[in-house]
């Protein structure tokens, strides 16, 4: 599903990304840990086609395709999907629209007819009712206003009505009481399956509580440093990342 | 099909070409030589079959025209007009006897409307608007006349009025914009071809929007708009105006003269989608906007709300403005103005307030792209006896892009203590991570800024008439097409 293969990444001639290698089968769930600073959001960025970020070498392989060849919207088309740290406000425009725009252009891209109004309504009202969210909040202007918690929770209908087959979480856990975390959790767990995998960026092990990941990795100043399963997080929670670092 | 399914088809179809109305249509016109004096006002007149008040009521105008110097307040580069190198009548051979029925209206013509989107057969009139076609000079056909004459409703050209209801035509024609306002207003008067003519009798609440499709299509030719819009007590009218000429090489001039009447209790609602040729990418060609519109609120409780969506023309001069005589009367604007690459606008509004308790409120949202220039400009103008008054102004613009701009120039005038005056303003670039949030979404740039840029104009969009919001929606989207990436 996805090869990174010696990634090289600078920003402004800054060198962030060292020499990273990373490879995601489908239908597993990989946890990415690491300090502030070592490369993480970086690394969610730079898949997600953010520009600035500058390729100074490496590979990125994504469904049998260079995904650096691909723009940000031909990615998500593609089914990449990043939930982000901090969703982004747009005023004026309703999230029950933005949702129905996403879903269309996704279409587009691939083809296909247009959801009609109906079909799309029911959609957004069965995948809502399944991660607690109330559909008045859905005609609220995207992010605006919506409290952390909120913003995550609809980072995942989001994710859940797009259906990624590669979804990256960048520090969704980030901000949430422990009850969005399990409602945001369960949204994830619900769309796990053999087609599509998951990168779970995160500080803490807390999250993992909720989504098992298959295999956890560690990254240190933009290189993984270790990998393991999930007995790794908790080694991690109980030595601290410099000790895991160090012995690394 | 239903006019509004059609409309947006046709929108849907653009894309590609940057300008859709782009096309003229071949025909055989009627047209005087070039250049401006009084023989071609009195060719106008008699072509026209005017009475003898008209042309002289046009005369006098045309000497005013001469003594004004032409406005120079705007921030604008307006290249000097030659008044004598531009014709000012033009009309299709064909309509010369004016048809009477739409079905002896030239079939190039009405494939000219089909080709906006306009259809003017009443058959395919499903969504409930009436019509009145401009082509070049001469008013076409309006649509559902009989049914809005049951109502005692007027709604026809305005040269036809001149003729049908010369007394209301004699009372209210420059009663709002003196002949003697500006020079553009002067000239409108002296030389203007036609336009829509509206009466809404008392107590009647106009069924449908009333709507008037103005094509510039005859090269070297100016567009001299005049609309009359009377509502008397107690009535209500909604109307809609769209613009569009083909794309030529030269410029060409438009300077429309709009008045409205609000009488006690009455409410006209006025909307315009503007999208005149812009000219090329560099600036060649595009039409000269200069339009004076003005609305008086005669009577007690009285309001008149403009709406528009201007996203055409190579430069747009124009300030919909409220007269607030009648007590407790209100005045609305809600303006989107949007330039791209080397296009001008300069564009707000005036609200007097002269009556006691009148409001008024001002939305204007002005977005720029590629090197253009977008300018508000708007007075405030409380006088003494109008206690009480208020005014709520925002202006919001958004910069697209590092090479346009974007000015306020707000005027605010208060001579009495009692009102209330309300000022926000802000200025905003369009946010690269609200970009790349909506294309990791799978929208591509284009759309993503449409989207931003329409989240932006929500509070004006939201005014106009269900039908051409979704239309002026995607014309914001198109206009706005190539300004990044």
């Amino acid at each position: 599903m996805l090869e990174i293969k010696n990634l090289h990444v600078s920003i402004e001639e800054k060198k962030i990304i060292k020499g990273l290698n990373l490879s995601i089968n489908k239908g597993e769930v990989h946890a990415l840990m690491g300090p502030n600073g070592s490369g993480k959001s970086t690394l969610s960025y730079v898949l997600s086609g953010k520009d600035k970020y500058e390729i100074d070498d490496g590979t990125i392989e994504y469904n049998e395709k260079n995904l650096l060849d691909l723009d940000v919207d031909e990615r998500a088309n593609e089914g990449l999907f990043l939930a982000f740290q901090y969703p982004m406000e747009i005023p004026g425009v309703q999230t029950s629209f933005f949702l129905k725009t996403a879903i269309n252009s996704k279409r587009k891209y691939l083809g296909q007819s247009e959801m009609d109004a109906l079909e799309f309504a029911k959609l957004m009202k069965l995948k809502a009712e399944e991660l607690n969210i109330n559909t008045e909040m859905l005609k609220r202007d995207l992010n605006v206003n919506y409290s952390g918690g909120e913003k995550k929770k609809q980072e995942i209908l989001q994710m859940s009505m797009l259906s990624p087959k590669m979804a990256i979480l960048d520090e969704t856990d980030s901000g949430l009481d422990i009850d969005a975390l399990r409602i945001v959790s369960e949204g994830v767990n619900k769309l796990r399956s053999n087609e599509n995998s998951f990168l779970v960026i995160t500080h803490y092990q807390r999250l993992l509580n909720y989504i098992k990941p298959d295999f956890v990795h560690i990254i240190a100043d933009g290189r993984i440093v270790k990998s393991g399963d999930y007995s790794l997080a908790l080694e991690l929670e109980e030595k601290g990342y410099e000790e895991i670092s160090k012995s690394a | 099909m239903a006019a509004t399914e059609q409309t947006i088809k046709q929108v849907n179809t653009l894309g590609n070409s940057d300008y859709k109305y782009g096309f003229s249509t071949e025909l055989d016109e009627i047209r005087p030589p070039k250049g401006l004096n009084e023989n071609i006002i009195k060719f106008i007149s008699a072509q026209k079959d005017e009475p003898e008040w008209m042309l002289d009521w046009r005369l006098n105008a045309f000497k005013v025209f001469n003594k004004l110097p032409k406005p120079e307040w705007a921030k604008l580069n307006i290249p000097e007009i030659d008044y004598q190198d531009c014709y000012y009548y033009s009309i299709p051979k064909s309509l010369k006897d004016k048809p009477k029925s739409l079905d002896e209206i030239d079939p190039e013509i009405i494939k000219t409307y089909e080709k906006l989107g306009i259809p003017l057969k009443e058959q395919k009139m499903l969504s409930g608007i009436a019509v009145d076609a401009v082509f070049d000079s001469v008013s076409v056909a309006t649509t559902y006349k009989k049914q809005l004459s049951d109502l005692g409703i007027v709604f026809c050209s305005i040269s036809e009025a001149v003729k049908t209801h010369p007394d209301l035509v004699k009372k209210y024609l420059g009663s709002v914009i003196p002949v003697s306002d500006h020079s553009f207003a002067a000239l409108n008067s002296a030389v203007f071809t036609d336009g829509s003519f509206i009466y809404i009798p008392e107590g009647v609440r106009c069924p449908v929007e009333l709507s008037t499709y103005f094509r510039i299509n005859a090269m070297n030719t100016g567009q001299f708009e005049r609309t009359l819009i009377i509502a008397d007590k107690d009535s209500y009218v909604s109307y809609l105006e769209g613009c569009t000429a083909p794309m030529r090489d030269e410029n060409q001039l438009h300077a429309a003269n709009v008045e409205l009447v609000a009488l006690d209790n009455a409410e006209i609602k006025y909307s315009t989608v503007q999208n005149w040729y812009p000219g090329d990418k560099e600036g060649k060609g595009g039409i000269y906007n200069f339009v004076t519109k003005r609305g008086a609120c005669r009577g007690k409780n009285s309001k008149i709300s403009w709406t528009q969506v201007e996203t055409g023309s190579a430069i747009t001069w124009k300030y919909p403005s409220c007269i607030l005589q009648g007590d407790n009367s209100k005045g609305e604007f809600y303006s989107v103005a949007i330039t791209n690459n080397m296009q001008q606008a300069d564009t707000g509004t005036k609200m007097i307030h002269i009556g006691k308790n009148t409001s008024s409120k001002i939305i204007s949202k002005g977005i720029s792209a590629g090197k253009a220039n977008n300018t508000y400009r708007g007075l405030v103008n409380i006088l003494s006896k109008a206690k009480n008054a208020r005014n709520f102004t925002q202006c919001d613009s958004l910069l697209i892009g590092n090479k346009c701009g974007a000015h306020t120039v707000p005027y605010i005038e208060s001579s009495n203590s009692d009102s209330m005056v309300e000022h926000e303003a802000t200025t905003s670039k369009i946010n690269e991570d609200q970009l790349f949030y909506c294309q990791q979404r799978g929208l591509n740039s284009e759309d993503a800024v449409g989207l931003i840029v329409n989240g932006f104009c929500k509070e004006v969009l939201q005014h106009l008439p269900m039908e051409f919001a979704v239309e002026a929606q995607k014309l914001v989207a198109i206009s706005l097409e190539g300004s990044v990436g």
